[in-house]
């Protein structure tokens, strides 16, 4: 009492979690907060809730099955994860597939990050206070989902890809539904900058916050679009091309200011092209086999092979360390939001809790790919 | 005086946005885009190549075309497939062939990756495009796959 007359109120700094169940957390991601009043102090995260060993199940498994693991990682970019093992064993192999399976792996790889950049958008208005954004963005994502069910069999978990090729042909109807998907994601994209982009709430909310700079970016090994909103030119697909990515056009997404809005706008621009991608590519694919025929049981020489490529998250790399055998003797993932999360904690001290989540929409995280 | 632009400017772009909404209140009826799905199960048509649960086709006969060779089992990444065979005298030519006793699959472990039925040579399991699958026991998801009494069709060999 003598200290609320004399103006004088103590405050001390304490602990809270938030999460691992959090409906801003996306996932089973525990941060223990260290704050003073609203001002966060410190930010140390706790993983392992939904770690499922996948390195070492690879371990127990062929090359044909590793693959089917991967999907379970990131699951937003479910195609470019089985893209990055396949990569990485037909390197190994020396095994060149087809150009038809480089430009049916490059529409995919771009539609799904088409798909998780969609389903990221929504999220981040919703976690900024916006519900109207999830259901614009999911009525998108749904056309993408019923083009992958059509050719693949499934939504999310896709499997789609083997080492050599492609499990089997494109859908009669693929070319001419994404056609059609394409006209409407043209006019459906300029909606969202009117809903949510220009909204002066969004823009006060995003602006100047978690500021990221490039050298900072850097040395925390930050990649994608989070790093890419701070000025680092990373991209996979424009520094080491793979599948077809050297024969098409398009822009490095790059923005200079390192703050929530610059990853925002990274990602709205990443979409489009996207999409140039995808037109670049559709009425030319090419007529060829859809698979390079390799042994039943896939022996890698000795070695260490690695390969790396761009998902929706940022930069995805595999290691196969292998002793001639029908497993991989060890297998490494090095998944993008790992590398991503350990920034967090830099860029949100000092800012407000309502602050830490705008960041954490902006960093896109998915959890199962940190913990893997 | 940035009081007052702020104030023109917040209600401008709430505007904007709400104006991009009610468009779309108004033309709901013409482009509708959920499907009310438990009412319309009679008509809801799944893709073909849909990843649902696998499955053996018996024709009329009630004969299938696995051979037992196998290689469904040994693609399966996480042991979904088990099957138990045997060798049995064939009637047609009076010599011991192997032959499925069980073909049994583990629904509840399966995780849709494909790769048993690629991996078949004869084309003897199949996708399904059922999707409803929730059962009040675990035990329910345990499935043999060939029919009681069935046997293997004539004229297919591994």
């Amino acid at each position: 009492m003598e200290q609320l007359t004399n103006n004088k109120i103590k405050t001390e700094e304490y602990f809270i979690n938030m999460g691992p169940q959090h409906p801003a957390a996306h996932g089973v991601l525990r941060l223990l907060l260290t704050i003073d009043g609203e001002i966060i102090k410190n930010v140390d995260p706790d993983l392992g809730y939904i770690h499922r060993s996948i390195e070492k199940m690879c371990e127990r498994d062929s090359y044909q099955q590793i693959v089917h693991l991967t999907d379970r990682m990131d699951y937003l970019s479910s195609h470019i994860n089985n893209g990055a093992v396949c990569l990485a064993v037909e390197k190994a192999l020396e095994l060149e597939v087809t150009d038809r399976v480089k430009v049916i792996r490059t529409i995919f790889d771009e539609l799904t990050r088409l798909a998780s950049h969609l389903l990221w958008w929504g999220v981040m208005g919703m976690d900024l206070g916006a519900l109207t954004t999830y259901f614009y963005a999911f009525r998108d994502r749904e056309m993408i989902n019923d083009i992958f069910e059509e050719t693949c069999g499934a939504r999310l978990t896709m499997n789609y890809y083997v080492p050599g090729g492609l499990m089997f042909d494109l859908h009669p109807n693929f070319v001419n539904r994404v056609k059609k998907f394409l006209v409407d994601i043209k006019e459906h994209l300029p909606e969202y900058d009117r809903l949510l982009t220009g909204n002066v709430i969004f823009q006060k909310r995003t602006k100047g916050i978690g500021l990221l700079s490039k050298e900072d970016a850097i040395s925390y090994g930050v990649t994608g679009p989070v790093a890419r909103g701070s000025g680092v030119h990373c991209d996979v697909r424009k520094t080491h091309p793979y599948h077809a990515y050297d024969r098409v056009d398009f822009e490095e997404a790059l923005f200079t200011e390192g703050d929530t809005f610059a990853r925002y706008k990274v990602r709205i621009k990443e979409m489009w092209e996207s999409i140039s991608i995808v037109e670049q590519l559709i009425d030319n694919i090419p007529e060829g086999d859809i698979k390079v025929p390799t042994k039943a049981v896939i022996k890698l020489p000795k070695g260490e092979f690695y390969q790396r490529v761009e998902t929706a998250r940022g930069e995805l790399g595999v290691y196969i360390n292998s002793t001639g055998t029908k497993n991989p003797y060890r297998l490494k993932f090095r998944s993008p939001g790992f590398s991503n999360l350990s920034v967090l904690n830099h860029i949100s001290k000092g800012g407000k809790i309502a602050d830490l989540v705008a960041i954490m929409a902006s960093f896109d995280f998915v959890i199962p790919d940190i913990d893997r | 005086m940035s009081y007052f632009s702020d104030i023109y400017s917040g209600i401008k772009t709430l505007l904007t946005g709400m104006r991009v909404t009610g468009g779309h209140f108004v033309r709901i009826r013409s482009e509708n885009i959920t499907q009310l799905y438990p009412d319309n199960r009679d008509t809801l048509q799944m893709f073909e190549r849909f990843r649902g649960e696998v499955v053996m086709p018996h024709d009329e006969n009630n004969e299938h075309r696995c051979t037992g060779c196998q290689s469904c089992e040994i693609a399966c990444p996480n042991g979904s497939i088990e099957i138990i065979w045997d060798r049995q005298v064939d009637p047609a030519t009076g010599k011991k062939k192997k032959m499925i006793d069980k073909h049994i699959y583990h629904l509840s472990m399966c995780t849709m990756c494909g790769l048993c039925i690629n991996a078949c040579p004869t084309d003897a399991i199949v996708w399904a495009q059922n999707f409803e699958n929730a059962v009040y026991d675990r035990s329910a998801l345990t499935k043999v796959l060939n029919q009681p009494g069935s046997k293997l069709k004539a004229g297919i060999e591994e």
